[in-house]
């Protein structure tokens, strides 16, 4: 197409992170410097966050607010901390888009009760997460615009990510447990409950007098304006319920709409109706279990989901990956980002109404890569393929010549046919040009990352700004659009699916021999205790997870950065102004796989 | 000019069914080259990788070659060659097993003593994850993965639960599901079992030397030695109280 | 130590049973009645070729339900190209995906939207079962505790094959039901689910007496909570087994034990 932006692949140079930490420091000499582990951070006051916040942003040059979360430190074992400290820590990662590098870590010691401020005013992408922070911990963020439940329902019992909080089928802390072996009857966690069912309840409750609570939803306004025209014509807006069943929202997503006429006038997303409990159960899986559950995050592409928690738990216990696994995982992740994106152009032009046609052809190509995963790895979609410190697997015999002929020969002449289908088609021109705009600024301000931050001339691309893998080994482009619409968003996948294609073209040329797994592999892992944060490129977006190690066989805290959940951050104010139909489409178009936006 | 990129995609749609009866034109008598049918009368469909598109699968008459390492449900080994199960019960696979789905309990004797056989081994298949981990892990290669996808049932309970009974296959079922890893697991078994037995034989040796060269020290001597030594940390303790007080 | 070689052909086999619906057995004096069953055959050979499912996912087998649909293994073989949004046109819900507590009023709702005769078919081993995450606070142990499911495909994910294995059961399933006894012509019509509340924790109205006697009784009802390790050797799993799961344990190991031995 004409309007492809010379690719800016080159960024100003790491991110000084020692420096930036220093500036803090100068601001506000009560910030305490700690080590844990490979990852230095500052603890910061309550009272004083939102200034280091303003230093870091404008200062410091730490635009994008990647990570909040938290962790209850009231049952750690490691020695590295002191017992009588406050229970909560409510964690930021910091990063800049212009320089790259490595991330600024603040940590915030609260204790059980006491609030703390909202980080929205100097990073209006906290809101999701805090509002997460809230619904599973319960700390209370002043001054946040909207602090409502957000994985769970407003009324639900207690925060369950609390170490003190059992669910109705709790066994035991940590796996695995004992009534497995030597003397095990099969039995099932229903016959436990009187009723059967995953559930419990505080004693004294009575059903019959459940009252279900009433929320401000911000959508609820005065339905009654004027619309502008004198008080000749007073209009009534309507609130329109989309989901969490309509076939376009990408599966059990729930938008609330306020619309006047057609026009959306306010949006309000509800999430959680896949809320799997990826973390909680992952705190008490070993490290080694924490694997498979991953590729159920983002169902789509597995691979890289393996690698992002590889990836952290690598830099937790300082593993050295041997280079032949390196490049078998670039192709795994590479095929599983063209993966993503032909999926993903498919469903958008279902969303705009072109209905199955260019989806099954977009998908057709996906099954030839699914054979691969397949062949390699046993499944087609849940791969479980990466272990720490390696791949489980070489390659099965003629693997890579069937690689090679699919990369050579099918993707390239597949993504020239969606090229020729819809680039140039004018109902995708006309319902895709302009809408949707939101500013490349406004986007990094809400913690917006991956292609959709590309589409509007931001060449920020973790493969490049702060190189994992061998990725520093090929020669790939970081293509940027620059109108930052839906047909960009929808035009940077095919693009983003060239370049990846050409990586793997690399990576099978040079694919060297050798060991495909570092250290003696096993079942038992105990990192030393420390934190770590490991991110990767997925094909939404930043996909991170923070891992604290308290030194046993089991994570303490396991927390993953979903691209999906954040970037829907910036839904309503994209969608706001435009009509409801283009409100799908501009959904769509964000790209969210509801594993990994609820998790 | 408006409406070209209408047509133009209209060509795309238009060459893509042309292709599809050419295609069929074409390879309908070799569609089941490279097929498998492993005796079962089964038409396996391998996808060419150089065929444009895909050849449609027309489940339940044809099926799709299920590469050697496909996962599904895990299944127990009956090593025929020795005519006994090759699980140890050492419940490795139930402690790595992610949603901890394995359940084994430890067969005893007639004295109730464990002995290293599986009594009874449930693995419940309405949470098992297909993760491979037991598979991995398993130090026996007792335990592998079968490629039977076909289990769906009108029941959950006790139909989906697999005792010990379900999951056990034979060896020749397993070797012709996974022929590749079967070879190479067979070779290095049997490296090991004759590594085994030339330790075995060696240390029968070296026994069989040392004891031309002195005799083994007898039990009453092994009991006396133990017997000083308790006296000696006995006296060390009496003379640290009297030290103290 | 002495133990029996299984009986290798039956052991596959087992797996797969006969099932026969209840309602499906000829009424007294319509044996052999030459009008009745040809009808019923032609009846059901027309529902099952033309069985419409929902447009429904819930997770990660949503898509493999949705690679099952396109065009490598084409859906449309079994009559069943129209996926339907709407559940007033569908006959059949593959609940496909993890269900959880947020989301089975919603699913309720569907399924008593549907018109009889309707079916449930229950993908992979989160609806059936709770999967990989039934422990979760947030996840349904099993969509069959809310909605009658008529066929359970294990598998995680399963795979095409296996999900198009488990549209032939519910097939067999159709044939073996009668006009004559469909529950959906008579005048009661058919069953209506009451739809769980979501409270402190989900509730199923069905219930609401039983979740009382619990809570009133002056303890709080939490399965296991007492730090979870085991005390005198007892595995913390089985401290809290009730009688009819002890019955069953019984069962399964009566079955294993005359498995073995035939």
């Amino acid at each position: 197409m004409s309007d492809i932006v010379a690719p800016t692949a080159t960024v100003a140079g790491p991110l000084d992170v020692a420096g930036t930490l220093a500036l803090v420091q100068e601001a506000l000499p009560d910030a305490k410097p700690v080590s844990a582990g490979p990852t230095d951070y500052l603890e910061v006051a309550p009272d004083q966050l939102l200034e280091a916040l303003r230093v870091l942003r404008d200062q410091g040059g730490c635009d994008l607010l990647s990570s909040i979360t938290c962790t209850d430190y009231l049952s750690y074992q490691g020695r590295a901390r002191a017992k009588d400290g406050p229970r909560f820590e409510v964690v930021y990662h910091l990063y800049s888009t212009a320089q790259g590098g490595d991330c600024v870590v603040l940590h915030v010691p609260v204790d059980d009760g006491e609030p703390l401020p909202t980080a929205t005013p100097v990073y209006p992408g906290a809101n999701l997460q805090e509002r997460e922070v809230w619904d599973l911990y319960g700390l209370v963020f002043e001054g946040h615009p909207n602090l409502r439940r957000i994985l769970l329902w407003e009324g639900f019992e207690g925060h369950p990510m609390r170490k003190d909080w059992h669910e109705a089928y709790y066994e035991e802390d940590q796996k695995p447990f004992r009534s497995r072996h030597p003397r095990a009857d099969f039995a099932r966690s229903e016959d436990k409950v009187p009723w059967g069912k995953n559930t419990r309840y505080p004693a004294d409750w009575d059903p019959d007098d459940w009252q279900e609570p009433v929320t401000y939803v911000p959508v609820s306004q005065d339905p009654r304006h004027s619309n502008g025209t004198g008080d000749r014509l007073s209009t009534e807006s309507v609130v329109v319920n989309l989901g969490p069943h309509h076939p376009s929202t990408h599966g059990v997503f729930r938008m609330v709409v306020r619309i006047e006429g057609e026009t959306v006038t306010a949006l309000e997303p509800d999430m959680g109706y896949l809320h799997r409990n990826h973390e909680k159960i992952g705190e008490r899986n070993t490290w080694l279990m924490n694997m498979p559950f991953t590729d159920r995050l983002d169902y789509i592409n597995s691979m890289s989901n393996n690698w992002g928690y590889a990836l952290a738990v690598e830099k937790l216990m300082g593993l050295e990956v041997p280079e032949r696994a390196e490049y078998l995982r670039v192709i795994m992740a590479e095929l599983s980002r063209i993966v993503n994106h032909l999926w993903s152009i498919g469903f958008i032009l279902n969303d705009l109404g072109a209905l199955q046609t260019p989806a099954l052809y977009a998908i057709e190509e996906r099954e030839m890569i699914l054979d691969l995963f397949e062949s390699v790895s046993g499944a087609r979609m849940m791969c479980n393929y990466l272990r720490f410190g390696g791949v489980h697997r070489d390659l099965p015999a003629g693997w890579a010549e069937r690689a090679r002929y699919v990369v050579h020969e099918r993707l390239p002449r597949a993504l020239d046919q969606l090229d020729d289908l819809l680039s140039g088609n004018e109902i995708v021109n006309t319902r895709g040009r302009g809408v949707g705009y939101l500013s490349a600024e406004q986007l990094i301000s809400l913690s917006v990352t991956g292609p959709m931050i590309r589409a509007a001339g931001v060449p920020y691309d973790i493969r490049r700004c702060e190189p994992y893998g061998v990725y520093d080994r090929f020669d790939f482009d970081i293509p940027t659009l620059p109108h930052s619409d839906v047909y960009d968003r929808y035009y940077i996948r095919l693009l983003e699916a060239r370049e990846s294609v050409r990586i793997v073209q690399q990576a099978l040329a040079g694919l060297p021999e050798g060991d495909i797994l570092a250290g003696k592999g096993g079942y038992v892992f105990r990192p030393p205790e420390g934190e770590a944060y490991g991110r990767v490129e997925g094909p939404k977006g930043e996909l991170g997870f923070y891992l604290v190690s308290d030194g046993k066989p089991n994570p303490y805290r396991y927390h993953i950065r979903a691209p999906s959940y954040i970037n829907l951050n910036a839904l309503a104010p994209m969608t706001v102004g435009y009509k409801v139909a283009d409100a799908i489409v501009i959904l769509g178009a964000i790209d969210i796989v509801l594993g990994e936006v609820d998790r | 000019m408006f409406g070209t990129g209408l047509l133009k995609g209209l060509g795309v749609t238009f060459k893509h069914l042309v292709d599809t009866y050419k295609d069929d034109m074409q390879s309908t008598p070799a569609r089941y080259q490279g097929s498998d049918d492993r005796g079962k009368g089964l038409k396996v469909i391998d996808q060419p990788v150089d065929q444009e598109g895909l050849l449609t699968i027309q489940y339940p008459e044809e099926r799709r070659l299920l590469p050697e390492r496909f996962r599904y449900i895990p299944m127990l080994i009956w090593d025929t060659e020795t005519d006994e199960e090759r699980c140890t019960a050492c419940g490795i696979c139930a402690k790595v097993c992610p949603p901890q789905c394995i359940w084994i309990t430890r067969a005893t004797d007639e004295a109730g003593k464990p002995v290293t056989r599986p009594q009874d081994f449930f693995i419940d298949a309405t949470i098992c994850m297909s993760c491979n981990y037991c598979v991995e892990f398993c130090p026996f290669d007792a335990i592998k993965m079968d490629h039977d996808a076909e289990l769906a049932s009108f029941e959950r309970f006790p139909h989906l639960v697999y005792d010990k009974g379900e999951l056990t296959v034979p060896l020749d079922y397993y070797a012709a599901l996974w022929p590749v890893q079967y070879a190479e697991e067979q070779e290095r078994r049997a490296q090991e079992a004759a590594e085994a037995r030339a330790k075995e034989e060696a240390k029968a040796a070296r026994a069989a030397a040392k004891e031309v060269k002195e005799e083994t020290p007898a039990p009453e001597a092994k009991l006396s030695r133990a017997e000083e030594l308790k006296q000696k940390a006995m006296e060390r303790a009496r003379q640290r109280r009297e030290a103290q007080s | 130590m002495s133990l029996a070689p299984p009986n290798f052909p039956d052991l596959k086999t087992g797996q797969v049973e006969s099932y026969l619906h209840p309602s499906v057995s000829v009424p007294e004096g319509l044996n052999n009645n030459v009008l009745v069953t040809t009808v019923d055959r032609l009846y059901n050979w027309s529902r099952r070729s033309s069985m419409w499912p929902l447009l429904f996912g819930l997770a990660c087998c949503a898509i493999e339900m949705i690679a099952t649909a396109s065009s490598r293994f084409d859906l449309s073989r079994f009559g069943m190209e129209v996926m339907r949004p709407s559940p007033r046109q569908s006959d059949l819900m593959i609940v496909s995906g993890t269900v959880t507590k947020k989301m089975v009023p919603a699913i309720v709702r569907i399924y008593n939207q549907m018109a009889e005769p309707r079916y449930v078919i229950a993908m992979g081993a989160c609806a059936t079962g709770g999967g990989p995450f039934k422990e979760g606070y947030n996840v349904v142990s099993g969509i069959d505790k809310y909605v009658p499911v008529d066929v359970y495909i294990p598998g995680c994910p399963p795979t095409p094959e296996a999900l198009m294995f488990g549209l032939m059961k519910m097939h067999q399933k159709v044939d073996t039901q009668s006009v004559t006894t469909a529950d959906w012509y008579k005048r009661e019509g058919s069953a209506f689910v009451p739809v769980p509340q979501l409270g402190p924790d989900i509730f199923d109205p069905r219930q609401a007496d039983l979740i009382r006697a619990e809570t009133m009784s002056g303890e709080a009802v939490e399965a296991d909570t007492g730090g979870g390790r085991a005390e005198g050797g007892v595995p913390g799993g089985l401290r809290n087994l009730g009688e009819k799961a002890k019955a069953r344990i019984a069962q399964a190991k009566e079955r294993a034990a005359a498995r073995l031995a035939g």
